[in-house]
């Protein structure tokens, strides 16, 4: 099977299946026969909650090119739905994994959500979905500290669950705390597994809208004494994720994963003028939010994926002006570039040339 | 798919085009420097009900689109495997050209050319995206995309702007001035239709400007690069790996991908020269395309593109460019919905009096090989000796002031459509 793939991924093989690639074959032969590309299809759908919008587990075989996965990454998944195809960010909730192997996503099905609805409620096994190499630096180091803690807020639990299935199947000997928030018990993810976590791992439930405590620095002492000295893991909803930073203040063993890019934005002022093959299409006034979002409200309709700055579909031409990246706050004057609008808001007066779809 | 609901009709033919009441019917029977006439009024409807059928079927976009789309392509790559496997078996080398022939024309027209335009941008899959695409042709679909896309559908049949007019190198037209050179029309035609992909791929380099002085080599210089890959990895498939492949039966292969790339390009160029040349269709100068509405520019898509009969697996084999009209009306539009908007395009046309250039495939390219002879020879009045010049140039005033005349028709948005 390695000399074939070795022999797919040949350079003779490419010169004899250009200009399309050997995949755009294979694909259609077998939709789970890739060498380049990474799908998967799905094995297994399984009810988590049902309490608010319900949520699912969903077993994913992918194709020999998956490379594999850390515990703590994430991947794009790409759905078709009604003939259109949607990319979303999911943490990969399994542990990790290797050449070809197994992975689950647990996703909750926002109601708003087109792709997480139809995940949880109209995936089927045999449903083949295309991944991205999985990425992200939310990982945890090797080798890992003695003394971990990790803090998540609703579904934020998936790549911390990854990372202690990780930890407990090769032996963590060391501590893990471990903070988690939800509305209640209703609502709680993996409820049975953690549970049953061994002693090693200190497990808090907490349900604030029930009378739990909320996340402050006095209650972070209280279970986890000197907290700003531990190796500390959070993901989570960004009020959670932005109360969690300011009790770490000055800390460097913090890492967070946002489901979102927090609301940081650019200062308002100045005017946005959006173009299409030269010609302008809409003049706005800096509101301050993102190219993406400016041009939504003004009625356009840009091409977008994951609308937090990793996926590239929403790619545009800046053709002057000043944009601020809203997830490391880094400016950027050069007069023609390449910029993701989903992430960069503009200081100032911008004029960006947006890929229209035709829908 | 509805079926096509096209019949042979030629706007010059009195009767063909019955107009109601509404708008006022200009006489069908005039001579053909007749202008069509509409009031602003009417040309904001008729745009209006172009928009609306655009709209309705950009809302309707959906799965059946993408599952249409996907069944052609996985149509053209078993054409292409069956092609390339047929060569092994002597016998069948006729049908391995003719499966050949058929997975390129596929892919070069109702994947390539339509994918390219972003019809299937809105499917959100690389593969059939505008961005990323790349067909099996020497021209590098990036830079086709500009010349096509942007010039010859934004400036359709402007002499002057549309490089598509002629090609820079035909004669298409009494707007061009004649030289002798134009005297080898019918030659560089020929060639052309033998060479289609390689004029497609030296189109970007504007030749024929860089002869005037109007560019130099230089400005060429940053479509070297794309050009040379693309035509380096067509030719070592199709000319050195795939006839390698089949070892003693290399030179067969070699000849079989020779001839389907021929094939390809021979039907190419009928279809596209039978879309913009056929006798009726007009051209327009930039003084009356300023500061054109979009409903003034529906008008003169509809002006500049003729269509062609046919049943609907030839329509596929056009890549719907047999749709030319509604392809011009709505260039990013699924082009398997042409058929469908073909009918009510046509019966706006009647209720407008507008002219609805179709016919067969053989009357609409006799009619271009007409031109290409007829354009291939001066301007009638004088025709040969030193005064020829002079002649050409008498031409051009009589040309400038037709113009002229046209322009004052241009605040209530009317061209006037010569036929040649």
């Amino acid at each position: 099977m390695t000399l074939v793939q070795a022999l797919l991924r040949s350079p003779v093989v490419a010169a004899l299946t250009s200009p399309h690639g050997v995949d755009r074959y294979l694909e259609l032969v077998n939709p789970m026969w890739a060498v380049n590309e990474i799908r998967a299809r799905v094995v297994r759908v399984e009810p988590e909650t049902h309490a608010g919008a319900p949520v699912a587990t969903l077993t994913l075989q992918p194709t020999g090119s998956w490379p594999g996965h850390l515990a703590g990454q994430y991947v794009q998944l790409g759905v078709e739905i009604d003939g259109v195809r949607h990319i979303r960010c999911f943490s990969v909730s399994s542990p990790a994994s290797g050449r070809g192997g197994r992975i689950t996503i647990t996703v909750r099905a926002n109601p708003d959500g087109v792709v997480s609805s139809y995940l949880v409620g109209r995936a089927r096994p045999g449903l083949v979905v295309h991944l991205s190499r999985a990425a992200g630096a939310f990982t945890v180091p090797e080798p890992p500290p003695r003394q971990l803690l990790f803090i998540s807020g609703g579904s934020g639990i998936t790549p911390v669950m990854s990372m202690v299935r990780t930890l407990l199947r090769r032996g963590y000997g060391g501590t893990i705390t471990f903070l988690h928030y939800s509305r209640s018990p209703a609502h709680q993810i993996f409820a049975g597994e953690l549970a049953a976590l061994p002693p090693n791992v200190h497990v808090h439930l907490v349900h604030p809208r029930q009378g739990g405590r909320r996340l402050t620095p006095a209650e972070l002492s209280r279970l986890m004494p000197g907290y700003r000295d531990v190796d500390t893991w959070a993901c989570g909803p960004a009020g959670l994720i932005e109360r969690i930073q300011d009790a770490y203040a000055g800390s460097d063993r913090l890492r967070v994963e946002y489901f979102r890019p927090p609301a940081v934005r650019g200062p308002a002022g100045g005017e946005v003028i959006f173009t299409r093959a030269g010609a302008t299409v809409a003049t706005v006034p800096n509101s301050g939010a993102t190219l993406l979002e400016q041009a939504e409200a003004a009625g356009l309709a840009p091409t977008f994926g994951c609308r937090m700055g990793i996926c590239l579909s929403c790619t545009s031409h800046k053709t002057e002006g000043v944009v601020r990246n809203v997830r490391t706050g880094e400016e950027s004057r050069q007069p023609d570039e390449d910029i993701r609008i989903c992430v960069s808001a503009p200081v100032g007066t911008c004029a960006v040339e947006i890929p229209v779809p035709s829908r | 798919m509805t079926t096509s609901p096209v019949t042979s009709a030629r706007p010059a033919a009195p009767s063909r085009f019955t107009t109601r009441a509404r708008p006022p019917a200009p006489a069908r029977s005039t001579p053909p420097t007749r202008p069509v006439m509409l009031t602003a009024e009417q040309l904001a409807a008729f745009g209006a009900e172009l928009d609306a059928i655009r709209q309705r079927i950009i809302d309707d976009l959906g799965e059946k689109d993408a599952a249409y789309i996907r069944r052609v392509v996985r149509a053209q790559r078993a054409f292409e495997a069956a092609g390339r496997a047929l060569f092994y078996l002597p016998p069948a080398w006729p049908l391995a050209v003719a499966s050949l022939s058929v997975s390129k024309i596929l892919d070069n027209m109702e994947i390539g050319h339509n994918v390219l335009h972003g019809q299937y941008d809105w499917m959100g899959d690389p593969d059939l995206n505008s961005r990323g695409y790349e067909w099996d042709t020497v021209c590098p679909s990036g830079q086709w995309k500009y010349s096509h896309n942007y010039i010859h559908h934004t400036y359709t049949n402007i002499v002057g702007r549309d490089r598509d007019l002629g090609y820079g190198l035909l004669r298409m037209g009494e707007e061009q001035r004649w030289e002798p050179r134009c005297l080898g029309n019918p030659l560089y035609a020929f060639l052309l239709m033998l060479l289609f992909e390689w004029g497609v791929l030296l189109h970007d380099l504007e030749v024929d400007r860089i002869v005037t002085g109007e560019r130099t080599w230089a400005d060429t210089r940053p479509l070297h690069r794309g050009m040379l890959r693309k035509v380096r990895n067509q030719t070592l498939k199709d000319y050195v790996l795939f006839p390698l492949l089949t070892g003693p039966r290399l030179l067969p292969t070699l000849a079989g991908d020779a001839l389907a790339n021929l094939v390809r390009n021979v039907w190419a160029f009928t279809i596209i020269f039978c879309g913009h040349f056929p006798t009726g269709v007009a051209t327009f100068c930039e003084e009356e395309t300023r500061d054109e509405s979009r409903a003034h520019w529906y008008y003169r898509q509809l002006l500049g593109s003729a269509n062609i009969t046919g049943g609907r697996l030839f329509h596929v084999m056009t890549g719907n460019l047999s749709h030319q009209i509604e392809h011009h009306l709505f260039p990013d539009v699924p082009a398997r919905r042409y058929p469908e908007i073909a009918a009510e395009v046509r019966e706006i046309c009647r209720r407008y009096g507008l002219p609805y250039n179709t016919g067969r495939l053989s009357r609409q390219f006799f009619s271009v090989e007409k031109k290409i002879f007829r354009f291939a020879l001066p301007p009638a009045e004088k025709t040969t000796g030193p005064t020829r010049t002079a002649a050409a140039h008498r031409m051009a005033d009589r040309v400038r002031g037709i113009r002229r005349q046209r322009e004052k028709f241009v605040g209530t948005a009317t061209v006037s459509r010569r036929v040649v």
